[in-house]
């Protein structure tokens, strides 16, 4: 396997670059689809546990008055999801509704979930979760740093900020509803992303000393890249396939946790291979460049 | 040399074996009894069911009795909850201004809620049971010391409660009257004189902290905060055991899945990374059950995926392996070669998914940490059992002369 990646890497980072901007532009005009964590509201989840039309719900609900969402989920789709916006009288109206709930589909307590969050909790959960992405982005950069240069933590950090705008793109274009497990799938992409695109720095480090200037930087990249592609690949496949099986069997929650995970892999497999790397040639030639010129 | 490791090859399976015989079925000898993994694991109320409230309470970030007045806080949400039977009930604050009450395993939860946002009532009972005056009747109090050392509450009434408790403690002197809050005695003072002047201390308190608390108590008659609900998750039984079910069956899935996975590529060594893997997940729950770490679902989530990671260790060293005896190198050279070369790279991926796990921890809430906390300790453990167990048990593996490569799948 001889792939030239570094010379063609800026069609990967248009690749790259086009979905980052349809999600941003998603953003703007449409705003992401943020769930009651961060927007406050009531999520009501209930096991109905036999076939059921959500247009029943949807009229008892209109007939209190409430407005909300209905969506039939969970195995056969005997489950159902109401979300509804913050209000003041919030559990009033709730209690009323979950009494003709219990009295339509003839049901217990047990098979209610309901989560309200009040308006308040959402700004907590915004600055701690931009707070806690940079720090985990700062942390990683001074160890890669420290433990390889600061060029390669740098372009690993690039990595890392990439795979994470990829999520956030993917979950405007895709419109899944973003709560807390999206910024703890967020983090985890962070810890975990850095992983292969370390395992290729290693690999280069490695060639620099046995090769030393008798390659080119973008031989060396690109001839680590090719010999690392293999384990690349399947450390990666290897969680993939754990977290399919959590989206697959899952429930509700934690498929709105393995969803983004799932994006994250494959954008993390992408920017160590595509990205990260070749990035890394860039910077160094064109330093090289500046200092042969200043030479002169 | 060979039959020796032949033997301990055989005695290392033989224990793999017991173990997780003995994990998922429990064992009996006579009067001992060891139960099954499974139910030794606390499960959190995401899984069981119950009531997660956080409260905010009103007060002003400078204010300094801030602390107090939230310990008050959570002192009468225990005390409401113990009248109302909830014993297993874990009150705790969070930040500054917030009280997170968890209820696992209750099926009223909306109830509860509502028992914990009652206004509290403060009642002096005299020896009869009679109501003397109640906290509407509590114009101020103040924690401070008698003769010097002696911790109490000084208390004022408003002059309609000053009058009931002065015919009071006029009609009970030396008796008791008895301080109750939401029906339970918080203080049981006798009555050593008449008092007139609707001025009056209460005695019996450990030191100034519980009677700073007390004064707090008195002075609201109830909360010492104006609290707000602001984040309430009522998780019904029902749905609570669905998704433990479903998450142990993605669990035994994702497992499966790079059982294979590791078989088919790796062949030998990969049937070696496949039994570090089972003895990395009976480590997973051994840790789990004897350091009481609660099991939520997206603590699940964090097993099922470190299950994923777990092998990556593995990937690297084989790679590596192979790389090595492609360069025509001995086995056990290709061997010592391969984990030497990978340990650098694996150790440094470890690293950092431990720095993100460590801020999640930090960062995160009730849920998050329970997730954050999985992840960290799969690291943790994976890295022992993909490269010490793996290194250990494909050493013997060699000692017994299995030299065909293509079992190496190189």
């Amino acid at each position: 396997m001889k792939i030239d990646f570094v010379s063609r890497y800026k069609i990967f980072v248009t690749i790259s670059l086009v979905i980052i901007l349809v999600g941003l532009a998603i953003t703007i005009f449409q705003g992401l689809n943020l769930g009651i964590d961060f927007k406050g509201g009531t999520v009501i989840y209930v096991n109905i546990g036999k076939p059921y039309s959500p247009d029943d719900i949807r009229s008892i609900l209109s007939s209190q008055g409430i407005q909300a969402t209905v969506v039939q989920v969970g195995e056969d789709k005997q489950d159902a999801l109401i979300r509804m916006r913050y209000m003041e009288n919030q559990s009033e109206i709730q209690k009323k509704l979950i009494e003709a709930l219990k009295e339509k589909y003839n049901l217990s307590d047990e098979r209610f979930s309901v989560d309200t969050v009040g308006p308040t909790i959402g700004r907590d959960l915004t600055r701690n979760a931009i707070l806690a992405t940079v720090i985990s982005w700062v942390f990683i950069l001074i160890y890669v740093a420290i433990r390889f240069e600061f060029r390669s933590g740098v372009a690993a950090i690039v990595a890392l900020v990439h795979d994470v705008l990829i999520m956030v793109a993917a979950a405007a274009i895709l419109r899944t509803q973003i709560n807390s497990p999206f910024v703890a799938a967020v983090l985890t992409i962070i810890g975990y992303s850095i992983n292969d695109t370390i395992v290729i720095f290693d690999r280069v480090r490695e060639n620099q000393k046995k090769y030393g200037r008798s390659l080119s930087w973008a031989e060396i990249v690109n001839k680590s890249i090719n010999e690392s592609m293999t384990r690349t690949i399947n450390t990666s496949l290897t969680t993939f396939l754990t977290v399919t099986a959590l989206y697959v069997f899952g429930v509700e929650s934690i498929k709105e946790f393995s969803l983004p995970i799932l994006v994250g892999i494959i954008s993390g497999t992408y920017s160590t291979i595509f990205i990260a790397g070749p990035l890394w040639v860039e910077w160094n030639e064109r330093s090289e460049r500046r200092r042969v010129a200043a030479a002169k | 040399m060979r039959k020796k490791s032949g033997l301990k090859l055989f005695l290392i399976i033989l224990c793999i074996a017991i173990a997780s015989y003995i994990a998922l079925n429990g064992l009996e000898i006579g009067i001992y009894r060891i139960v099954p993994l499974g139910e030794g694991v606390q499960q959190g109320l995401d899984l069981k069911g119950g009531l997660y409230v956080v409260y905010e309470a009103d007060i002003a970030p400078g204010d300094p009795d801030r602390d107090n007045k939230i310990e008050g806080a959570i002192r009468v949400m225990r005390n409401r909850l113990d009248r109302a039977n909830q014993h297993e009930a874990t009150i705790a604050p969070q930040g500054t201004n917030r009280i997170v009450v968890e209820i696992p395993g209750v099926s009223n939860p909306q109830e509860l809620a509502d028992i914990l946002m009652k206004p509290a009532v403060l009642e002096f009972i005299g020896p009869e049971g009679d109501v003397i005056i109640t906290g509407k009747d509590v114009k101020s109090a103040k924690p401070g010391y008698i003769t010097g050392q002696k911790p109490v509450v000084h208390f004022e009434l408003h002059p309609e409660g000053a009058k009931k408790f002065a015919e009071a403690t006029e009609k009970y002197l030396g008796k008791v009257i008895k301080i109750v809050l939401d029906g339970n005695p918080i203080s049981q003072p006798k009555v050593n004189e008449e008092i007139p002047n609707g001025q009056g201390v209460i005695e019996g308190m450990e030191n100034i902290e519980e009677a700073k608390t007390l004064a707090n108590l008195i002075e609201s008659g109830a909360l010492p905060v104006e609290l707000k609900q602001v984040e309430v998750r009522t998780i019904g039984a029902t749905l609570g055991a669905n998704a433990l079910e479903r998450g142990i069956l993605a669990g035994i899935v994702g497992l499966s899945l790079v059982f294979l996975f590791m078989l088919v590529y790796y062949r030998l060594p990969g049937l070696v990374a496949d039994l570090a893997l089972v003895v990395y997940a009976l480590l997973v729950m051994l840790i789990t059950v004897v350091a009481r770490i609660t099991i939520t679902l997206p603590g699940i989530a964090g097993i099922v995926l470190s299950i994923g990671m777990a092998v990556d260790a593995n990937v690297l060293i084989f790679e590596r392996m192979k790389e090595e005896l492609r360069a025509g190198k001995t086995m056990r050279a290709a061997l010592d070669a391969g984990f030497s070369k990978a340990f650098s790279a694996i150790l440094d991926s470890n690293v950092t998914t431990l720095i993100a796990g460590v801020v999640l921890l930090y960062f995160g809430t009730g849920p998050i940490q329970g997730f954050a906390k999985t992840l960290m300790l799969g690291v943790v453990v994976s890295l022992f059992t993909a490269v010490v167990f793996t290194k250990y048990v494909l050493r013997l593996i060699i000692d017994l002369n299995v030299q065909n490569k293509k079992l190496y799948g190189v």
